[in-house]
């Protein structure tokens, strides 16, 4: 049970009561990078949220576990602390808080030992260079005024100072050119620590960046195929059609 | 030693008078003022005033009548109060003087010589009736008259204590002046006064900041303030007042702004129980600006009716009015504004911003904005948004680790952060300091 990311048997609705994902189950290891594709609407987005704990929606059955410990009903940021993490599809803005000093909280939130303010900028800045983000970054508000690739840049630059033990990434690579992503994914590729990954994403060129361990295929939300990385030539050639 | 007894009339006013040795025209002019109180009404209008007993207020209380000249003679009662409130031992470090009031006496000033070289007044109110009566006559009352409403006709029957400072011609004063004022005294008013006066091309930062701890019964808190920025000078007059929760804190504070001259408020309400307070500017000379920044936080049973208020008198004038308001654990807030151009000001322009946070179901927010244009060339502008927390920003900012009260806190810091970011260092860390305990309910 160590080391392992486990939905099991998940379903979940919204507050309203519709629901939207439907019994799905994965297991991710430490080191394996699944990756997880569908159509619009089939519930990629909702499954990761409710994984987090948003309130819009609810689990109504199944479990979360993380290294063997189930998480499902916790609060958001204890699931953060005990090391998931979400990558936001749309990353939110937050007028008059600076990012440097934001991050250092939220680092500090999740080890014993206190990083100086000092220490803290310098790691970020070396981090957001090899981001290729502009320093300035680190002094501005958090993500406002954020151009779409810095956003999705300064998302994986949290992760890469918050070290979560499993990451689950929506679309981190849309509205990226071709240059960005091979930053973004260069910079994942080369992370320091143990991580296991969920990256929801539409774009098949993902493989030409990231070793895919396991595709995963979510259709009204159920997962209704899992393979290795031949399935997303499989989606390139026909569509999700026959997969419905 | 003069220690009267509860409740206001004749008697206490010419007590007051007498116990300071005022000149016949301030006992007159006291007299006077009270007349009119006890003629005007309270306000038909803003929050309800109807829990103030004017019978159950002690209008004049002495606790000491020493002056202190430095820090060591201050009593270790009143440096332990300001430890409390946090005030840092770096601070002199870049204060000219401090104006420390407890009670209603100034009782430690401390003017560096510099400034005084200079030609600078900064001393008690009191002290300057009796030691510079003449400029003391010559500006007193004459930008807010004591028939202005209710409470100021109060404060100029009853006032005891508060600053004065006279800047001379193109002296800059760019060390911020320092009072600090504190409530003590179960159902004590506080009728403290001000007067700044600031000559041709000079310039002054003053900043007054308050807090005090929580008392059993109401508390009346009405102070008057008066500027008089002459031709090209400018002054910038800071306020961060953090009453106790039962305080009634009706501030009339304006500014009267020559030719070419800036005068600008920034004015923070955390605490008290009632405060209404509009820092307003009258723009009378050509070209000269008035700006408004407004901050209002409002906790638990606590009415935050706050705002700004602009006349424009004179052509080419403009005036900036700011509000930031959050409410939170039912508190409410309201801002309230008032903008004037009057015929003939053509070429003027006025631009009212003002956004409030609301945290909860409970709280509340409202909009009360007044425009009264008479000349037809202007440019007039107002803007308003009201947000209630995000659940996205707190879903997000919880993603990463921080606990709700984290989360708010940093919503609630962020939205009032261009605010704080015109405070002194030491402010914008007390006042961070008082949001967060405020969001984690355990202030009010």
């Amino acid at each position: 049970m160590k080391n392992q990311l486990i939905i099991q048997d998940l379903f979940v609705s919204t507050k309203t009561g519709k629901q939207i994902v439907d019994g799905v189950n994965l297991k991710i290891k430490t080191g394996e990078i699944h990756i997880l594709m569908g159509p619009n609407g089939s519930g990629k987005s909702t499954l990761t949220d409710a994984l987090m704990g948003h309130p819009e929606y609810k689990i109504t059955s199944g479990k979360l576990i993380l290294n063997g410990q189930d998480i499902t009903n916790f609060p958001i940021d204890k699931k953060a602390k005990l090391g998931l993490f979400l990558g936001f599809q749309y990353p939110i803005e937050v007028a008059g808080v600076n990012f440097a000093q934001f991050l250092r909280m939220a680092v500090n939130e999740q080890s014993s030992k206190r990083v100086s303010p000092v220490a803290f900028r310098n790691i970020l800045k070396s981090q957001a260079k090899k981001l290729s983000l502009k320093d300035e970054i680190i002094e501005r508000c958090l993500n406002e005024g954020f151009s779409g690739g810095e956003k999705k840049k300064a998302e994986i630059l949290q992760l890469s100072l918050l070290k979560p033990k499993f990451a689950i990434l929506d679309e981190p690579d849309s509205g990226l050119d071709a240059d960005a992503l091979k930053y973004l994914f260069n910079f994942i590729n080369n992370l320091d620590f143990p991580l296991g990954m969920l990256l929801i994403t539409h774009n098949q060129r993902i493989l030409h960046f990231v070793k895919a361990d396991f595709v995963h295929i979510m259709i009204k939300g159920e997962i209704v195929k899992s393979g290795d990385f031949n399935l997303v030539e499989e989606i390139e050639r026909s569509g999700y059609a026959e997969f419905a | 030693m003069l220690n009267l007894p509860k409740g206001l009339n004749s008697k206490t006013v010419e007590a007051i008078s007498h116990y300071k040795n005022e000149p016949d025209w301030m006992r007159r002019f006291r007299l006077k003022a009270l007349g009119l109180f006890l003629k005007k009404s309270m306000p038909l209008w803003g929050a309800d005033l109807s829990g103030i007993n004017l019978d159950d207020i002690y209008y004049y209380i002495s606790p000491t009548d020493k002056k202190f000249k430095s820090w060591d003679e201050v009593p270790k009662q009143i440096k332990d109060t300001y430890d409390k409130i946090g005030i840092p031992e770096a601070e002199k470090k870049f204060l000219a003087g401090v104006g420390a009031m407890y009670d209603s006496e100034v009782i430690y000033h401390n003017l560096k010589k510099q400034w005084e070289d200079k030609g600078v007044i900064f001393v008690s109110i009191d002290t300057a009736l009796k030691i510079y009566p003449d400029i003391f006559k010559q500006y007193f009352s004459t930008v807010i008259s004591p028939d202005d409403n209710k409470f100021a006709s109060l404060n100029s029957a009853v006032w005891s204590g508060g600053s004065f400072v006279y800047i001379p011609k193109g002296v800059h004063v760019d060390i911020p002046l320092q009072a600090y004022f504190r409530i003590n005294a179960v159902s004590m008013g506080q009728f403290e006064r001000t007067l700044i006066i600031a000559e041709e091309g000079s310039y002054l930062t003053y900043i007054e900041g308050c807090s005090a701890p929580i008392y059993s019964k109401d508390s009346l808190h009405a102070a008057v303030v008066e500027i008089i920025v002459k031709k090209g000078a400018r002054v910038r007059y800071t306020t961060i007042q953090n009453w106790s929760s039962n305080v009634y804190n009706l501030v009339t504070k304006r500014a009267i702004v020559e030719e070419e001259g800036i005068c600008e408020w920034v004015d923070g309400n955390l605490g008290s129980k009632v405060t209404m307070k509009y820092p307003s500017v009258y723009l009378k000379g050509k070209g000269s600006k008035g700006e408004i920044l407004s901050l209002a936080f409002a906790s638990r049973n606590q009415i935050q009716d706050a705002g700004g208020k602009a006349v424009h008198l004179a052509p080419y004038t403009s005036s900036t009015i700011t509000s930031k308001s959050v409410s939170v654990h039912g508190g409410r807030t309201s801002y309230r504004g008032f903008v004037k151009i009057n015929h003939g000001a053509k070429g003027s322009k006025s631009l009212v911003r003002c956004s409030a946070l609301i945290l909860d179901s409970v709280s509340r927010s409202d909009t009360y904005p007044t425009n009264v244009i008479e000349e037809e060339d202007v440019t007039l502008g107002h803007e308003a948004t009201v947000s209630k927390i995000g659940e996205q920003q707190i879903f997000y900012l919880m993603s990463r680790g921080l606990n709700e009260t984290q989360a708010s806190s940093m919503i609630v810091n962020g939205f009032i952060e261009p605010v704080i970011k015109q405070l002194p260092l030491e402010y914008a860390v007390e006042l961070n300091k008082l949001i967060d305990l405020s969001m984690e309910g355990s202030l009010g």
